[in-house]
């Protein structure tokens, strides 16, 4: 296989048409139509469904139907519209269904903008909807990495019969790289034992709801899908760590922040400073693990991240004020330089770095300075 | 006096339907509805490919009740969640089944596109003038002057607007092939209901496109009627205002003979 030039979103197109993407409903906004745009001509060209809904609501309501009858779906949006599909996102945790969605994020809140964000971490990875679950949520840092996840991110959704979110920030959507799309893969229709697609003369009928009327019941359906969670905690984190054997400090960012910051790493390794990167790829579970391998080991960690220090709360609980974390982030679209991490890093090279404090307070005032 | 009892069944159980009890207050016509739709499927033999999709009010248990496949749906949203069932099913029969709130209130975007796509469905509306399971509030289909626990001194239309006739409005759409709507509140309008509900399978079955069957039905529990009382005011008030009949069967559907 070759390298092609790629754009992302048209990628993760390409990419889960070939993990073998059945059916596409979405919703065109800025920085993912193109996904709705590329699947519009592919998807009926390989005789696949594809609806172009009437909003977000639809379409993740077309993917909630499709799920329930038991075949590989998605859907794609940007920041306001996951927002709009949140409903439809706690219906399938609830249902137990296995569903992707694909997040390329953009500022806010509200309208915001349309260049690249990470404000949507707190959403995908601490909830959204309303109710009790959690999601697996994939964060990759390149149009190739994005590729290589949308296949993972059906396997994993289905393994656990629970949504898999996959959130790039727009930059990743709409720059050009290259990079090598996988063999297209046929089709494989599982007989699934809880899908909804007609008794069809062979079972008893089934029925796939998220309502429990009875408390208890519903109790037990919460447990059953925290279960699953502590299976997936234990099974199926993902991260990328870059010159951690010898790190003094250790920066942990996701997506392009987390690619960013090693550019930054390797400038300061040729200034002789002992930085590493820990780069979550499932942000949710969160490498808790990783981090507790650092402690004791390193004198500090940076989190750098495009939003106001949402991840910052995950790597502080998994620090447990064991080592001191420092923060910094830009946030409405602003994607940071290699130089603003550079000096980050030197920073902390350089200063005292105490445990106690709050790392978003002090980021803050540092940010204050530079208006 | 001799009573001689008679051994030929005329009245059982259809095969659409599972052993279960249905939860509806006494003299509630959603019964009759279901009924109607299970006696279908089973003519048309079709309940083994049947995939039914609940909405969110007093059906929200609709699938305890039919021997189908079912999906539970948000409130609003069946209509979109039937289409990606069907759409990656093509070869099923996938139906709805929505109250007034969840069909014409919340979930009017839901139903217009889907009827704008000419989704080849089957939507049974059922126009009960109110939201029953949340107690009796104001539905879209309310009528004027009519008393709710959200219009408790009647609706007043320079507040709370008029009432949406869906059949009406939905017939407008190029992608309707079948749009009528029908009334259950006494034993001949229930027979033409059933016909209709045929009708709207039929066009499904036939992969004639979208269908909808709206049925003017009861809610004397938030009515404040007995059930009797609650079958005339359907009669004398809701069919006034919400006239029974075809508002569009497709040129290929009146071609059709059952």
């Amino acid at each position: 296989m070759t390298r092609e030039l790629w754009k992302g979103n048209e990628a993760i197109a390409e990419a889960a048409v070939r993990a073998g993407l059945e059916a596409y409903f979405g919703y065109p906004i800025t920085p993912q139509t193109e996904v709705l745009e590329y699947l519009s001509r592919r998807m009926p060209e390989l005789g696949r469904a594809f609806v172009q809904a009437e909003s977000e609501l639809g379409a993740i309501n077309m993917v909630y139907g499709a799920a329930c009858a038991g075949v590989r779906v998605m859907s794609t949006s940007s920041s306001p519209g996951v927002s709009l599909m949140m409903e439809g996102l706690s219906y399938i945790a609830g249902t137990e269904v296995p569903a992707v969605l694909v997040n390329v994020m953009r500022g806010g809140p509200g309208l915001g903008n349309i260049a690249p964000a990470q404000g949507d971490y707190n959403q995908a990875v601490h909830g959204g909807g309303h109710g009790d679950y959690r999601n697996i949520v994939l964060a990759p840092a390149s149009v190739q990495e994005a590729i290589d996840l949308m296949g993972t991110s059906f396997e994993l959704a289905e393994k656990y019969r629970t949504i898999c979110m996959v959130i790039l920030d727009g930059s990743i959507g709409q720059m050009m790289e290259p990079a090598q799309m996988p063999e297209m893969r046929p089709i494989q229709h599982k007989d699934w034992d809880w899908a909804t697609n007609g008794r069809m003369g062979k079972r008893e009928r089934r029925v796939l709801t998220s309502i429990y009327l009875d408390p208890v019941q519903e109790e037990k359906t919460n447990l059953r899908l925290l279960s699953r969670w502590k299976t997936i905690q234990q099974t199926e984190v993902r991260y990328k760590e870059y010159y951690l054997d010898d790190a003094e400090f250790v920066i942990v960012g996701f997506g392009t922040a987390g690619r960013v910051a090693l550019s930054a790493v390797r400038r300061a390794r040729e200034k002789g400073i002992r930085v590493g990167l820990l780069r979550p790829i499932t942000v949710s579970p969160f490498p808790v693990e990783a981090i507790e391998q650092l402690i004791g080991r390193v004198s500090g960690f940076l989190v750098t991240e495009m939003n106001s220090g949402q991840m910052l709360e995950d790597v502080r609980l998994a620090v447990k004020g064991r080592a001191p974390v420092e923060f910094y982030g830009r946030m409405g679209g602003v994607v940071p330089f290699t130089e603003e991490i550079l000096h980050e890093i030197e920073r902390i090279a350089r200063e005292p770095l105490s445990v106690g404090a709050d790392p978003r307070e002090e980021w803050y005032e540092r940010m204050r300075g530079l208006r | 006096m001799v009573t001689t009892v008679s051994n030929n069944l005329v009245y059982e159980r259809p095969e659409g339907f599972t052993e279960s009890s249905t939860h509806y207050c006494p003299g509630c016509t959603h019964g009759v509805a279901h009924r109607l739709i299970a006696e279908v499927l089973e003519e048309m033999n079709m309940i083994d490919k049947t995939i039914g999709v609940a909405p969110v009010g007093c059906s929200v248990f609709a699938y305890n009740y039919f021997d189908t496949d079912f999906v539970e749906a948000p409130h609003g949203r069946a209509p979109a969640m039937a289409t990606g069932i069907k759409r990656v099913l093509p070869d099923r029969i996938v139906f709805t089944y929505q109250g007034d709130g969840d069909l014409a209130s919340i979930g009017m975007g839901e139903i217009v596109h889907a009827a704008a796509r000419g989704e080849n469905l089957t939507v049974i509306f059922i126009n009960n003038a109110n939201f029953g399971m949340t107690g009796g509030q104001m539905a879209p289909t309310t009528l004027p002057g009519m008393k709710t626990t959200s219009s408790v001194k009647g609706r007043d239309v320079e507040t709370q607007g008029y009432p949406i006739r869906v059949s009406e409005m939905l017939s407008t759409l190029d992608g309707v092939s079948y749009c009528v709507r029908r009334s259950l509140h006494d034993p001949k309008n229930i027979r033409l209901s059933k016909k209709a509900i045929r009708m709207a399978f039929e066009t499904q079955a036939r992969g004639l496109g979208f269908s909808l069957v709206e049925l003017l039905s009861t809610c004397p529990t938030n009515w404040g009627m007995t059930p009797v009382e609650s079958l005339k005011f359907v009669e004398e008030h809701m069919v006034p205002a919400y006239p029974l009949g075809d508002y569009k069967v497709s040129e290929a559907i009146k071609q059709v003979k059952i």
